[in-house]
């Protein structure tokens, strides 16, 4: 059993009015690919801005590694080596493929065995190096997010929906990339609405409803157990392939 | 910011501003005229640029509406005038490097206190109403009203003269045409600013974080980078740049009062709307769209001048909702 990188106890984050996390408790195991699944509305998405601080919990443990970063800001827990990205992609759209990857690399100038690594992957940030990202089609903006993210290596990466409104060609290309970013055993804690991607990437899984962690365990198992399935999700897996 | 600071230019606003310039001189009939009012309205453009190209970049960074940034230029003036009086013998000489002795430091001094009072202004007015657009509008007025009366206390009620040296007094005459030629000074201090800041956002790191941040500030901070640290950064930099503005307009006018930034905001407030909050590329190309046209229209029909940048904005607005290089913000 692979030791927890990031582990989150009793988390309640507010926003506004609004009591959205109430109580979540998530481990997420180092170097393996955490899926955080649920409906719409359950708290997913404020669970990965929370990690980051751009949330901040109200209550509740967030433990990454042996620091705890429940009061460090968004910087702070970024430069722990953390990258994010986000359901929105993020991207800024009147800077170039280039300046958008310069400014993802902390360390310098990113690493030219890096970047063809990165290229294999998503050939169209090499082919639109200097063209303004606001220019990239949608699917290219994913890959320029994702390819920010792992300009270094990173010891966890949060993806929102990275497949999200996504043509099919893409989505494959997607699943490809983040198979070879799991071999280089970067953790990720990934938000998915795509079973098939969620299954076929996977090692472990956390089911959110109602801004609790209601199920936890191997995806494996999950994918296997399709009345498990239509409990925690309301649909089985199999259903949406 | 696309504008300049990418990699595509639009060329829509530029050939505009060509087609103001052109129908003018088709208006005026004469050339030398048009000469000197081109001049005069370029001049005077670069200067609101100068004094408003600060204001604009913290808007787009950190969304923070400062009404006191009139403050800053009526600071720059100030103590450019102490400082010339205090070179009053350098002021007076027929030498242009003399002079250069006394306007250097002026200049230089004004920058220096405007971009000090910046920073302790952002730190006890600014700071504590982030993110609260209401509380920013009154706090910096009111922080306005306050600070114009220390400088009462400092320098006192009375106008205080300002007077240019020696060989920046008069006109260069070619032909018909009279260029003033503390008008070319200002044009040339406005073109080295202007690009200083082109080479900043597009060559440096920290300029492309400043362009990034404008668009997407929490993505920047997700990247580990520190916005605020940038935020503080470019108000003291807008700082020094209204004081350096508010330093050559005294000169131009060769007189400060009290209100010289105040009656400046106006201008500086349709500039960066023209433009685009939080575009240099706008910041510019507004500021000698406002500056042609005060000019031009102040020739032609002195009746509308004072409501000419209104009706240039509302224009501008009506085409392009956004100003003329709206920033991607996310």
């Amino acid at each position: 059993m692979a030791e927890n990188l990031l582990t989150l106890a009793g988390v309640h984050t507010h926003i506004g009015h609004y009591h959205i996390l109430q109580g979540v408790d998530l481990a997420v195991p180092r170097g393996e690919l955490t899926m955080l699944l649920g409906r719409n509305g359950a708290g997913k998405t404020t669970t990965l801005r929370t990690i980051l601080g751009l949330w901040r919990a109200s209550a509740g443990a967030l433990r990454f590694e042996a620091a705890d970063i429940a009061q460090l800001e968004t910087p702070a827990i970024a430069n722990l080596g953390i990258a994010y990205v986000p359901e929105s992609m993020g991207i800024f759209a009147g800077l170039t493929v280039q300046e958008n990857l310069l400014l993802a690399a902390r360390r310098g100038a990113p690493d030219e065995k890096r970047l063809d690594w990165i290229f294999r992957f998503f050939p169209p940030m090499k082919t639109f190096w200097h063209l303004p990202a606001g220019l990239l089609s949608g699917g290219q903006k994913q890959m320029l997010s994702i390819s920010r993210a792992i300009v270094e290596p990173r010891k966890l990466v949060l993806i929102d929906e990275p497949t999200k409104g996504l043509a099919p060609a893409i989505i494959n290309n997607l699943i490809e990339a983040f198979a070879e970013l799991k071999k280089t055993d970067t953790t990720i804690l990934m938000v998915e609405q795509n079973f098939h991607a969620a299954k076929s990437l996977g090692d472990s899984v956390a089911v959110m409803d109602s801004g609790r962690i209601v199920h936890s365990g191997q995806m494996a198992e999950l994918a296997a157990d399709s009345a498990l399935q239509t409990r925690l999700l309301g649909l089985s897996l199999e259903a949406h392939q | 910011m696309k504008a300049i600071e990418g990699q595509r230019v639009d060329w829509i606003p530029p050939a505009l501003m060509l087609a103001i310039m052109l129908g003018a001189l088709a208006m005026i009939g004469n050339p030398s005229t048009w000469v000197t009012l081109t001049v005069a309205g370029l001049a005077m453009g670069l200067l609101i640029f100068i004094m408003s190209s600060g204001l604009t970049l913290v808007f787009g960074l950190m969304d923070v509406m400062n009404f006191a940034h009139g403050l800053f230029i009526a600071v720059g003036a100030y103590v450019a005038a102490s400082v010339m009086r205090l070179f009053s013998a350098s002021v007076a000489s027929e030498s242009f490097l003399v002079n250069l002795g006394a306007v250097v430091p002026a200049l230089l001094a004004a920058m220096l206190v405007a971009g000090v009072l910046g920073l302790a202004f952002e730190r006890v007015i600014i700071r504590p109403v982030y993110g609260q657009h209401l509380k920013q509008i009154l706090i910096t007025t009111g922080g306005m009203i306050v600070a114009e009366q220390l400088i009462h206390v400092f320098w006192g009620p009375d106008l205080l003269p300002l007077p240019r040296p020696t060989t920046l007094r008069g006109s260069f005459l070619i032909g018909d045409m009279a260029i003033e030629k503390f008008r070319l000074i200002a044009v040339v201090v406005g073109l080295v600013v202007f690009a200083a800041m082109i080479v900043i956002l597009n060559r440096t790191k920290t300029g492309l974080l400043i362009r990034a941040g404008v668009e997407n500030k929490e993505m920047v901070e997700a990247m580990g980078y520190r916005i605020r640290r940038l935020f503080i950064a470019v108000f003291v930099a807008g700082s020094a740049l209204a004081g350096l503005g508010g330093a050559l307009w005294g000169m131009y006018q060769e007189s400060v009062t009290v209100h010289i930034g105040a009656n400046m905001m106006v201008l500086i407030f349709i500039v960066i709307i023209i433009g685009g909050l939080g575009s240099i590329g706008g910041c510019f190309t507004g500021a000698l769209l406002v500056g042609l046209v005060a000019n031009y229209v102040g020739f032609l029909s002195p009746k509308i001048a004072l409501g000419s940048n209104i009706l240039l904005m509302v224009m501008v607005l009506l085409w392009r909702p956004q100003g003329l290089y709206p920033v991607a913000k996310q």
